[in-house]
């Protein structure tokens, strides 16, 4: 094939596949404009209605500030615990410490239904009232791996000897890990914790079993659903996505600082 | 090896930092999982759940042809959406890490990604107005004339596997690219010198270098795929059900948690199965 036709044709194929990719998400977005009460075709106009419709409603509100509130309290949790073990894994010698690394990162391996379904069953058996604890609970489990995996991968050998001068300094333990390390760290830090926020904002399965009177947004939404095809639905699911996206953006910024390359 | 008091101070300190984490994912992943796999052996009556040891559940499992099927369709399923992601998804990696240009790469995989970060919910709902009756691909068939009525997209596994590929191809488009900026342009040289043609470099060269990454993509595909419920039940519809589906069944009206618990136990040895399959190229990456 000559070349310029190859071009043509590469252009082609990605362009028809970036369009399979992004369809669902135009349609989404451009429908919660609709100035109707169906998202599809034809357009009949461009309205903020079902905005304003979102922003009214109490309990979607509601599930929004949950969502909130148990991602960054999760991912928090995640990230101090992670952070804790990976600086007893990098700075210690402790014994079947492999087997210990193998357990943190464990629940990585396993599909989120099994771990909620696990906790679910504990929790019933304890009589532990399902809340937005046990939601927080479990998006600790399932990001705890993530934020170990990530702090720890960046503990490198070259920031012993700034510890170590630490140390002779007089810093005490707490002030090395405080002071010094903690610092030094803070892009992987950030990185897992913006991660982490994700993961937990767009989680439905174990918000969903393990939740019961306040509930999160994509719990939220899930039960908006039964109502079938509704523009209030893109509306609340187009804000959904540009959270998303302004968190993934604020962790590539944080990635790009990190490595420090333009690109 | 002797330990100094000195050591056994330090070390009792590392416990201390190791402690919470190992706490914490004793208490809410090992010890309920260990919980989930006893209730599994165990059996309910009269709604209460009793501890006597028993293999029905899994018994049940081969006996009752609605869940044996339910796990082919599950099968069925994760095959087809993953041999077409990697169909899909391998030529636009490719594009991507050949032929844009050093400094877009990045953006244009990141644009390839996006909407993989949406919510399970909000993405299978926005392919449902795409592929519902009066969606957006209906509507424009029925307006080019191509078709005279509505095709049953969603609803059906059709649109199962649609919502599927499309959050596939985002994935494996990633780890095949990664993969693929790996190989040095020695290899297709040396493989053109050696007078290879385009095809053949293609086939007994490059195909064979990024099979690791197209392994690593396949594996998380079906991992996730199989173990997915929210797909399935947006856009699936109720002719069948996938294995997760009969999962949340069970939870749902019948408060059946001994036999959630085996569903779940056999999801999980199939998921090993696959890992055990894959496990030679996953290792290969770690290299």
């Amino acid at each position: 094939m000559p070349r310029q036709l190859q071009t043509a044709f590469a252009i082609l194929y990605a362009g028809v596949l970036y369009g399979f990719i992004f369809l669902p998400v135009v349609v989404l977005v451009l429908f919660s404009f609709q100035d109707g009460t169906l998202p599809v075709p034809p357009l009949h106009g461009l309205t903020l209605h079902w905005y304003g419709e979102i922003f009214a409603d109490r309990k979607l509100m509601a599930a929004l500030g949950n969502s909130l509130l148990v991602a960054v309290i999760s991912s928090a949790v995640a990230c101090l615990l992670g952070f804790l073990a990976a600086y007893a894994f990098a700075r210690y010698r402790l014994p079947a410490s492999n087997l210990q690394r193998a357990l943190i990162v464990a629940p990585m391996t396993v599909s989120t239904l099994i771990i909620a379904l696990g906790l679910l069953s504990v929790f019933s058996r304890l009589d532990i009232q399902l809340s937005l604890w046990t939601v927080g609970a479990g998006h600790v489990v399932i990001n705890l791996p993530l934020c170990f995996a990530i702090i720890y991968a960046s503990m490198g050998a070259h920031q012993i000897n700034i510890e170590r001068a630490a140390r002779d300094l007089g810093a005490r333990d707490w002030q090395v890990m405080l002071l010094v390390t903690a610092p030094m760290l803070m892009p992987s830090i950030l990185a897992a914790f913006f991660l982490s926020v994700t993961f937990s904002w767009d989680e439905f399965i174990i918000a969903f079993l393990l939740s019961r009177f306040d509930v999160t947004l994509p719990v939220e939404i899930w039960s908006m659903l039964r109502s079938g095809l509704d523009p209030k639905t893109n509306a609340i699911g187009s804000v959904v996505f540009l959270m998303s996206v302004v968190l993934l953006f604020m962790l590539e910024l944080i990635v790009l600082r990190k490595s420090g390359k333009p690109s | 090896m002797t330990v100094t008091p000195l050591e056994r101070a330090e070390q009792r300190k590392a416990w201390g930092f190791a402690l919470p984490a190992l706490v914490w994912t004793t208490a809410f992943f090992l010890f309920p999982f260990a919980y989930m796999a006893a209730i599994s052996l165990w059996t309910r009556s009269g709604g209460k759940i009793v501890a006597t040891w028993t293999l029905d559940n899994y018994a049940a499992f081969f006996g009752k042809s609605h869940l044996l099927k339910a796990l082919l369709n599950s099968l069925e399923v994760t095959a087809i959406v993953t041999v077409i992601s990697i169909l899909l998804a391998y030529p636009l990696a490719w594009i991507i890490a050949e032929r844009v240009p050093k400094r877009w790469q990045r953006m244009a995989l990141i644009m390839a990604i996006l909407p993989f970060w949406t919510s399970y919910v909000v993405r299978s709902y926005s392919w449902l107005l795409v592929l519902s009756k009066g969606g957006v691909v209906n509507q424009t068939l029925i307006w080019a004339g191509l078709v005279a009525e509505p095709l049953q997209l969603s609803a059906s596994r059709t649109g199962t596997v649609i919502g599927f590929v499309h959050f596939f191809v985002m994935l494996l488009t990633l780890t095949i690219y990664a993969n693929l900026v790996q190989l040095s342009p020695n290899y297709r040289r040396a493989a053109a010198d050696l007078g290879a043609s385009g095809l053949q470099t293609f086939r007994h060269v490059i195909l064979p270098l990024t099979l690791p990454g197209i392994m690593v993509g396949a594996f998380l595909t079906f991992v996730l795929c199989i173990g997915d419920y929210i797909t399935p039940q947006i856009l699936g519809g109720n002719n069948e059900l996938l294995l997760p589906q009969v999962i949340m069944l069970q939870l749902g009206r019948r408060a059946d948690f001994p036999m959630a618990a085996a569903l779940s136990l056999v999801l999980m040895a199939v998921v090993t199965l696959a890992y055990l399959f894959c496990a030679r190229w996953l290792k290969m990456e770690r290299t």
